[in-house]
């Protein structure tokens, strides 16, 4: 990282405030003592109250844990919304061309666009899935992008997020309690609903209903139970769009076709949300020791009886190595430059650049290639030279499993800690759903770091979240 | 459209365990002031341990203690994770069960069971001694009260209600029955020549254990009569904990299913063999018969409408 500080979200470097923040900011000062620390443990009981939690694994300090919320939300202007989000839509449609070509003829492998084995011999690859035919021809259904910004204009995607993401749910509840806490603040501002998601949801599953399902398709959301960590998400979107939440053991195939085990018998299912993994999903085609998913599953999906949302095998797409073609991809399907950047990625199985990387790994991120949640990485200006040299020999032992990126200065936000209001770095992950249409929920899920200096800001790793408003003209 | 077996079978879980609770604290309460009020040595934890025979607990006691003196017993029937029928364990089996179907209740109910939940299990159970220990059983019938009342306040009115109701009721008829056959032998007309003080207490315990006993007063203008109390709680129809109540209560419900579904089941005719064991029958027929008898038939019954009910609409 430079010497110069980090950009920030609310403050201009000479200490003036950025305009979308300029209702905020009055209303900050015009709270008296103690406000904020009476909103934060306001906000920490009602999350308890409504458990909205999520399950720590191997945490002593019981299973379920409330999110840490921050009550100074995160604004975006109108201009800067529409930016990201024709780059979001941009970058969601390519991923699908890729996915439908990955699964079908393989255009952009035989063009010799990204090497043929990243794709073949990658875990993420599903070879079950070549030929078939989803729905409007959608593989993602459901995507959260990781954005981070270190200047005005300056945004890096840092993930795509196309198997399962999560978090929505914190999205739609931090907006609610925001609303419960500080009405006021929303009546001085122009705030862009995140409140039409669920219905959305609804409304993409239903545009990717099989074609015999009638007008009133019947859709599920799949979970692996109440104790997986995103168990309380699962409920929420089940609940807000009307759906039936199923477990593996509710659903069974007959005859080719899925149905649930109902009060009254056995009930035709033609959309599954599915939020277990693919290898879960059906013992018969994947993992034979899974207790989660619905033996035979796979077969109906492939008969086309069923929709699963979202495909199996979108892992190939937000693999953290196939990430560093997503420029190529989007001109290969779209003839068009990339609007949102990649953070610039080194690839170590080439030895100029492994060099290079192992020379400087203080100043990198080092990150597995398949691991999630913030972990198996490393952060190289905030770790110890012991763990330095351990991430060395990892790359040199497998420098396939490892992709390297520099330290990004991630911008920061005012929020609410313990010494009072301090800067502390952010994400945000705008939600994107795609059916007969691109819908880009207004808003998202701001992620922050709350301890000083960090950059990590996975809930898993001690991250909070914040309210994310995208103003409207 | 019809809800998944699984969540039908969980609603009624859940309301039984709230309900369980509930008959747990009330039963623990009366035999807590039997052991208080006690003369005679030893006696005091000969009434807490017929207080864990009606709530069919005193197996596992005795698998983990020697004596039932009372810290030991209110623990084991307040915090004990090791007995399935403990309030704490009832808490948390409801709480899992309503974590489980919260598509399919309110978030009245849902922040009630939540909330109780968070609360008792923050509870340190050293600290529950003697008048601490009647608050928190007090604090448990309310917090029973409270997810009743978030349930009749906010529900829809369909087949999930109906889960929810036959679970609440085939946990209390088992309940009072139970009440009643740990202590037949002071209600047998018998008794009526014995009469004496000790009698008298038990009656009150009986009916303070059924929370009967202010409003045994309005029904019988009477001072307390083991014939009247069986009466009362058994074959008196306006008595929400009596036998009759909770027998016609669960035909109605098994009633309203199948209007709901179209159809009537085992669980029907299973619920209507129980409420005619309580109709048309006299409190003189039921003791020439055997109170003892009638009510172990009773509580069969009673179970066959659960098992009945699982059958009938697929719980798994």
């Amino acid at each position: 990282m430079g010497d110069k500080p980090p950009f920030d979200e609310m403050y201009n470097a000479d200490g003036s405030v950025r305009e979308p923040y300029r209702a905020l900011a009055q209303w900050l000062e015009e709270q008296p003592d103690k406000a904020l620390t009476l909103m934060q443990s306001d906000a920490e009981a009602i999350f308890r109250k409504l458990g909205i939690t999520f399950a720590v694994y191997g945490s002593e300090e019981g299973t379920e844990k409330v999110i840490p919320f921050d009550v100074i939300p995160r604004i975006i202007s109108a201009m800067e919304w529409r930016r990201l989000s024709k780059g979001i839509e941009q970058r969601v449609k390519a991923l699908n061309a890729f996915l439908y070509d990955i699964y079908h003829r393989q255009e952009i492998l035989k063009a010799g666009r990204i090497p043929a084995k990243l794709i073949l011999q990658n875990a993420a690859f599903c070879p079950e899935m070549m030929g078939l035919e989803p729905a409007k021809g959608v593989y993602a259904h459901i995507i959260g992008v990781d954005i981070v910004r270190v200047g005005p204009d300056e945004f890096y995607v840092l993930e795509d997020n196309l198997r399962t993401p999560s978090g929505v749910s914190y999205m739609l509840e931090d907006r609610e309690a925001m609303m419960m806490l500080a009405p006021d603040l929303f009546q001085r501002s122009k705030v862009a609903p995140v409140e039409t998601y669920p219905e959305n949801l609804r409304r993409t599953l239903e545009s990717v209903a099989p074609a015999g399902a009638g007008s009133s398709p019947n859709i599920v959301v799949l979970t692996p139970g109440i104790y997986n960590s995103a168990y309380f998400e699962h409920s929420f979107l089940a609940d807000r769009m009307g759906a039936t939440l199923c477990e593996g053991p509710d659903l069974f195939v007959d005859g080719g076709k899925v149905y649930m085990r109902t009060t009254t018998g056995p009930e035709r299912v033609d959309v599954i949300y599915r939020r277990i993994d693919d290898d879960y999903l059906d013992p018969l085609t994947f993992k034979p020791e899974s207790m989660l998913g619905v033996p035979g599953l796979f077969n109906a999906y492939r008969a086309g009886n069923v929709t699963l949302v979202n495909a199996p095998g979108t892992g190939i797409a937000d693999d953290k190595a196939v990430y560093t073609y997503v420029p190529e991809i989007i001109e290969f399907y779209l003839g068009e430059k990339a609007l949102l950047q990649n953070v610039p990625t080194y690839n170590c199985t080439d030895e100029e650049q492994r060099h290079w990387v192992l020379d400087n790994i203080g100043d990198l991120v080092v990150k597995e290639v398949h691991g999630s949640g913030g972990y198996g990485m490393m952060v190289g200006p905030t770790s110890s030279k012991a763990m330095h040299a351990e991430f060395r020999r990892k790359i040199e032992a497998r420098p396939d499993n490892y992709i390297v990126q520099p330290t990004l200065a991630l911008s920061t936000c005012p929020t609410y800690v313990n010494a009072g209001i301090a800067p502390r770095h952010v994400d945000l992950r705008p939600y994107v759903l795609i059916g007969d249409e691109v819908r880009i929920t207004p808003g998202g899920l701001t992620r922050v770091a709350l301890k000083k200096g960090s950059l990590v800001v996975n809930s898993s790793q001690g991250g909070g979240t914040k309210d994310t408003w995208v103003l409207e003209d | 459209m019809s809800m998944l077996g699984r969540t039908a079978q969980n609603l009624f879980w859940l309301s039984r365990y709230v309900e369980r609770a509930e008959n747990m604290a009330r039963l623990l309460e009366a035999g807590y002031r039997m052991s208080l009020t006690s003369r005679r040595e030893g006696g005091a934890s000969e009434h807490l341990m017929s207080m864990m025979q009606a709530a069919e607990v005193d197996e596992d006691f005795n698998k983990k203690h020697t004596t039932p003196d009372v810290d030991t017993v209110a623990h084991f029937m307040m915090f004990d994770p090791d007995n399935p029928s403990s309030v704490f364990a009832c808490l948390q089996a409801a709480r899992t069960n309503a974590r489980s179907v919260r598509t399919a209740i309110t978030s009245d109910m849902w922040e009630s069971i939540n909330s109780a939940w968070l609360e008792f299990s923050q509870i340190k159970p050293r600290d529950v001694r003697g008048a601490k220990l009647l608050g928190l059983l007090e604090w448990v019938k309310h917090l029973s009260h409270e997810f009743r009342g978030a349930l009749l306040g906010t529900i829809l009115r369909d087949d999930g209600f109906a889960f929810l109701q036959a679970g609440n009721f085939i946990e209390r008829a088992d309940n009072t029955a139970r009440i009643l056959d740990m202590k037949y032998y002071v209600l047998l007309p018998r008794a009526k020549m014995v009469g004496g003080d000790l009698d008298i207490q038990q009656w009150t315990l009986i009916l303070r254990a059924a929370s009967a006993h202010r409003s045994y007063r309005h029904v019988y203008h009477d001072r307390y009569k083991a014939h009247n109390i069986a009466d009362f709680l058994i074959l008196r129809p306006e008595m929400p904990r009596s036998l009759i109540f909770c027998a016609r209560f669960l035909e109605q419900t098994t009633e309203t299913l199948a209007e709901f579904y179209g159809k009537k089941q085992s669980c029907n005719e299973a619920a209507g063999q129980l409420r005619s064991m309580v109709e048309g029958t006299t409190m003189d027929t039921i003791f020439a018969h055997g109170l003892h008898e009638f009510l172990t038939e009773f509580i069969a019954r009673n179970n066959r409408v659960s098992n009945a009910l699982s059958e009938s609409y697929n719980f798994y």
